[in-house]
């Protein structure tokens, strides 16, 4: 018997789609009977309460949630999102509701004796419910109490191994595509980088230091599995120099309709055969492709890697072999001066594991120190780049000026000078110039 | 709103044990809070911390960024988490009675 009614959420309970609600309250069931005997560290009812609380807000379209809330474990300044019900007497249960954020593995590739440890950890001192995962990559344990934090932070590290996610004002959790792992595009190891970034950069995630928050994405190409474009301060994104590998053979079985075009991702529509001037040549963003006398030929030189082609005849075409990833800088949200996705910092850097990515590091820290110095309180590294210009930014970087930092030139006039870089300087004497011109 | 009553003074916090009111702070607050921040005794690094936290405050109606923190008290901020455990927003601003850090924590 639910604790209670919920006629509203009960609508969400109908339809094809996994319904939360009947995931929620199974879970309460499941903590009502307690078939393992667990002495439960926070309330039984704490799903039930949710519900409740949830059904209360769908009644009148308000939040019940008090604003803010600061805790934490110690030697951590984030990690814990703190959270308490405006309606504690009518929902003791999620009094306290705090979410942690905790650690994933690069590529989300978990074994069940994992998971399993995550939830006998998280049934016996939170609610037994979850968020598989927070957008930024965390898994998240949605709802626990003050006292237990630390527990949970002893057992995460101490028998799991594991450790907490970011949030504040610092680098947040990075998160990649699965890259190498399964997919023939990945133009460098990205569940790699992004693994040695996080570890190098522990001290940063956990303890706020920059003026707001900061996130890395690793995409192995340009398709952006994990939408680090949009979605990170820097975003990587895997490419190649040289030419894309042509297998001429199974360019012809695709012409023959033996090999389904993008791989029968559009096998439940009927857009008749496979037509490749259409469907690729005539697509080119560059117009480098030709198909001629049964041969495919690209102009690599005019090639923007798009992955188009690549997309389209994945078993004929594939990246280049001298491979590598841009740098994207300053993707942000709406807040507060406009929504930005990542512009170009460095078209290609090698992502070079012998030494460490030194590379690759060395650009972000030159970020780092010239945002850190510089940008206001709050302030995302896209609204630095926009306030003191992207000049700045690619100087901060320690990277060249290249004409593909820009998709276009200034079209203003309003172009400054270094006085070093202008004969004379700007010290002039107004009575030099009298001498020339009359008043 | 709970009430905490110390030594003989009595402070009105929110949950996170944050006081409500900046001019409710006293000496006391801080022997108080200590404890659940993870901080044996105050030292006079501590007291530094505090004090300007509750200068720059009062002189500029918000609490200052980690940076600034760290500059004017010359404390790195591995120095800062070493005095205060739970960082210089739960920790420190709390102890200094500063209102409770808002925004995407």
């Amino acid at each position: 018997m639910a604790k209670h009614k919920t006629p509203l959420l009960d609508q969400l309970e109908s339809g094809p789609w996994p319904s939360f609600v009947s995931d929620v309250k199974q879970e309460a069931e499941a903590r009502a009977k307690n078939e393992k005997g667990l002495d439960y560290q926070i309330p039984v009812d704490c799903p039930e309460d949710l519900l409740g609380v949830l059904e209360l807000s769908y009644e009148d379209g308000e939040t019940h949630w008090k604003h803010g809330g600061i805790v934490g474990v110690f030697g951590y300044g984030g990690g814990v999102i703190g959270r308490y019900c405006d309606q504690p007497e009518k929902f003791p249960g999620v009094a306290h509701f705090h979410t942690m954020r905790v650690a994933q593995p690069a590529g989300k590739w978990y074994t069940t004796k994992f998971l399993r440890d995550v939830c006998d950890l998280w049934d016996l001192r939170g609610s037994g419910l979850t968020n598989m995962h927070g957008s930024t990559g965390d898994i998240v344990l949605l709802g626990t109490t003050t006292p237990q934090l630390e527990e949970i932070f002893f057992e995460l590290t101490h028998n799991l191994d594991n450790d907490l996610g970011g949030s504040g004002s610092n680098l947040r959790t990075p998160a990649a595509c699965m890259g190498m792992s399964r997919c023939e595009y990945a133009c460098y190891n990205t569940q790699e980088l992004c693994y040695n970034l996080t570890q190098e950069y522990q001290d940063e995630l956990h303890r706020p230091a920059f003026p707001y928050k900061f996130k890395f994405k690793f995409d192995g190409c340009p398709n952006g599995c994990v939408a680090a474009i949009a979605r990170s301060d820097l975003g990587f994104l895997g490419t190649w120099k040289g030419a894309i590998q042509i297998d001429q053979e199974a360019v012809a079985a695709y012409v023959g309709g033996e090999i389904a075009p993008n791989a029968g991702a559009h096998a439940d529509g009927d857009w008749g055969a496979f037509d490749i001037q259409k469907e690729v040549v005539d697509i080119c963003p560059s117009q480098c492709i030709s198909y001629e006398d049964g041969k495919l030929k690209i102009d690599n030189s005019e090639c923007v890697r798009c992955m188009h082609c690549i997309n389209t005849m994945p078993r004929a075409l594939r990246p280049g072999v001298e491979r590598g990833t841009s740098i994207f800088c300053g993707a942000k949200a709406p807040i507060l001066d406009g929504p930005q996705m990542g512009s170009l910092l460095v078209p290609f850097v090698e992502v070079n594991a012998d030494d460490d990515y030194q590379a690759i590091k060395d650009i972000i820290e030159g970020v780092w120190d010239w945002w850190m110095e510089e940008g206001k309180n709050r302030e995302r590294v896209g609204e630095t780049m926009k306030r003191l210009g992207f000049g700045a930014l690619v100087r901060a970087a320690g990277v060249p000026f290249d004409p593909r930092q820009v998709q276009e030139p200034r079209h203003n006039p309003y172009i400054f000078w270094k006085a070093d870089d202008v004969e004379g300087g700007w010290d002039r004497d107004i009575n030099d110039y009298r001498e020339r011109h009359q008043r | 709103m709970a009430v905490v009553e110390f030594q003989g003074k009595s402070f009105e916090v929110d949950e996170d044990g944050f006081l409500q009111r900046f001019d409710d702070w006293t000496p006391e607050w801080v022997d108080y809070v200590k404890e659940t921040e993870g901080i044996k005794e105050i030292t006079d690094d501590h007291q530094k911390v505090i004090d300007f936290l509750q200068d720059y405050y009062k002189k500029n109606g918000i609490a200052p960024m980690v940076r600034i923190l760290s500059k004017v008290t010359g404390f790195k901020l591995k120095q800062i988490y070493e005095l205060f455990p739970s960082g210089p927003g739960k920790g420190a601003c709390k102890m200094a009675g500063l209102p409770k850090p808002t925004g995407c924590v």
